[in-house]
């Protein structure tokens, strides 16, 4: 269980993230949506304790992410932020038995061992496991890197935009493994992704983010609505029921002839 | 992939030549003659192989395995590939404390300092992670140029000093490694570098995760701080007792590191061994080579490093191109 009380952060003058509570419940997959700069991101980082906090309190199972220490917080939360720029050349095999760190602290141990097999074979990663990173592609890192966030194997994920640079296969893939891994090993699994229909899809829970706090929560189907999207993004979003799920569409109908009125 | 049993072994034989070259005529004949044989005129054999060349030998292993690991901590701390300490400021750093003792404290020990070189170099590597937190554009090759230029205005500043003082002669001593003073009792210091290299592989699992960025350190449930402190003391101490003892040997860091990047990648678990082994070895390489090639005089190794070391980053760096980066 995620508690969120009144975090605050800010960049100078402006506050990135400003008071928002937000109490995520044990299991199942959360989206963080909403416009560019609306502190989705800087949220997540709050509450992985990557940022420090300019105010308020996020507990994770009841731990203070700010006072708890830092290898115990390790154990039970897992963190990717969006950009991992790496200089130093790993093979996806060293950087995913990093994952294990916390539990192995370098000593790495055959159950080690055994969880970094089951977090290459989770990512379709063995083909490539001996490889260094720099010398694969961006979509192939980014699956390393949520490979290794797995294998660290915690309650709680925050992945921000974990399907960045993926092709929609991969995903595809990224998310029925996600979804796979909060049904089957009971994770909670909180991401921040753009793709709205993504969200609608996968998740259970629904935030949309706007000007650093939460404007609206809830299931897909309380969040995926016209009015509550057209207000979130500025802009004109239609909800279609595609086989029986909300599906939302937000390009202007009818191009060329733009006919599409702000209503 | 070469094997790094065959590398030690070539570093074991070259360690053994190594023995066998100098002015004074020495070999392996003669020396087993000295010391089983009853000739009483090749005594003095022994005594030069265990008095100088034995103590040259080693402090050349030590001192070329200890600034290779160096060299590669700090480009895992500073997440930058052209990071060492000759271009960090470090061992400017660590010169000017050297100098400071020896004016204001003449006769004090070569422990002391050590020991003051070791904090002025904290200081100064410390000082230049700082500037670099402020210098908004972080492109791969500001960050060295900060460096230089760092290491550029502390060296004016000991130049200064050491002019004024009659010290020029010393300061020059410590900016540019020779091997050519090491005699037995004026060595030993070093092997405090083969301490620190084994605390560096140790925990090494520390800094490859520093060379992931703050964020991977966070997540893993390390103390960022802590690993940084702990690198740059390491890095420090390393530097210190090099230029107080033989002086700086620049390009090092920066050479062996790469290459064995380049080779087998930044698992410091796993190449610790390589850098230290090739930075032994290359050190070694290069005192042969400047106490060969105007035989009987030598090239001070700074030197031959010097020319050495920037021709074969030379070549990396136009082999690897933009993936440096």
């Amino acid at each position: 269980m995620i508690d969120v009380l009144d975090a605050v952060k800010t960049y100078g003058s402006v506050r990135v993230v400003d008071g928002v509570r937000l109490t995520l419940p044990a299991g199942g997959l959360t989206s963080i949506v909403g416009p560019n700069g609306a502190g989705k991101s800087t949220l997540l980082s709050l509450i992985a304790r990557l940022l420090e906090m300019d105010g308020g309190q996020v507990l994770v199972d009841g731990l203070d992410v700010t006072s708890t220490r830092s290898d115990v917080l390790a154990t039970r939360i897992a963190a990717l932020r969006q950009e991992n720029h790496l200089t130093s050349r790993l093979t996806v095999r060293d950087l995913v038995t990093f994952g294990r760190y916390p539990h192995s602290k370098g000593r790495t141990t055959p159950e080690d061992l055994e969880h970094v097999a089951r977090a290459l074979e989770f990512l379709d990663l063995e083909p490539l496991a001996d490889r260094f990173l720099d010398e694969m592609s961006g979509g192939q890192r980014q699956r390393a890197f949520v490979a290794m966030v797995l294998c660290q194997d915690t309650d709680v994920v925050l992945l921000d935009e974990p399907l960045n640079n993926l092709d929609p296969r991969h995903a595809v893939a990224m998310m029925e493994r996600l979804r796979a891994a909060v049904d089957e090993l009971g994770k909670t699994v909180v991401l921040v992704v753009h793709d709205i229909n993504v969200a609608a899809h996968y998740s259970d829970h629904i935030v949309a983010m706007c000007d650093g706090a939460v404007m609206v929560e809830g299931s897909p189907r309380e969040v995926i609505r016209p009015e509550v999207l057209s207000s979130v993004y500025g802009l004109p979003v239609e909800v279609h029921e595609i086989a029986g799920r909300p599906h939302a569409t937000y390009f202007p109908p009818g191009r060329p002839s733009v006919t599409f009125s702000i209503a | 992939m070469p094997r790094l049993g065959a590398v030690a072994g070539v570093v074991g034989l070259l360690t053994i030549v190594s023995l066998f070259v100098g002015v004074g005529d020495v070999t392996p004949a003669s020396l087993a003659n000295a010391v089983f044989g009853a000739d009483d005129g090749s005594r003095h054999d022994v005594l030069l192989v265990l008095a100088s060349r034995v103590p040259r030998t080693i402090a050349i292993l030590l001192a070329g395995a200890g600034m290779a690991i160096a060299g590669q901590i700090m480009q895992l701390l500073s997440r930058n590939r052209f990071v060492e300490p000759s271009t960090a400021g470090t061992v400017e750093s660590a010169a000017i404390g050297i100098l400071a003792v020896t004016v204001l404290a003449p006769g004090a020990p070569v422990m002391v300092k050590m020991l003051v070189a070791t904090v002025t170099a904290l200081a100064g590597t410390a000082l230049f992670l700082r500037i670099l937190r402020h210098v908004p554009l972080r492109s791969v090759l500001v960050v060295p140029l900060v460096g230089l230029m760092l290491g550029g205005i502390i060296n004016a500043v000991s130049t200064f000093f050491a002019y004024r003082l009659d010290l020029v002669q010393s300061l020059n001593t410590w900016m540019t490694g020779d091997f050519s003073g090491v005699l037995r009792g004026r060595y030993e210091l070093l092997w405090l570098t083969f301490a620190l290299v084994v605390v560096a592989y140790l925990v090494a699992d520390r800094f490859t995760v520093a060379g992931m960025g703050q964020d991977f350190v966070t997540n893993l449930g390390m103390n960022y701080r802590a690993v940084l402190a702990l690198g740059l003391s390491i890095v420090s101490m390393v530097t210190a007792v090099v230029v107080v003892t033989v002086g700086a040997i620049p390009f090092l860091g920066l050479v062996v590191p790469n290459v064995v990047a380049l080779m087998f990648g930044d698992n410091l678990r796993r190449t610790a061994p390589w850098v230290a082994l090739g930075g032994a070895g290359f050190v070694l390489v290069c005192d042969l080579l400047g106490r060969t090639v105007r035989y009987p005089y030598e090239v001070p190794i700074g030197v031959v490093v010097g020319v050495v070391g920037s021709a074969a980053f030379l070549f990396l760096l136009l082999r690897r191109g933009a993936r440096v980066a």
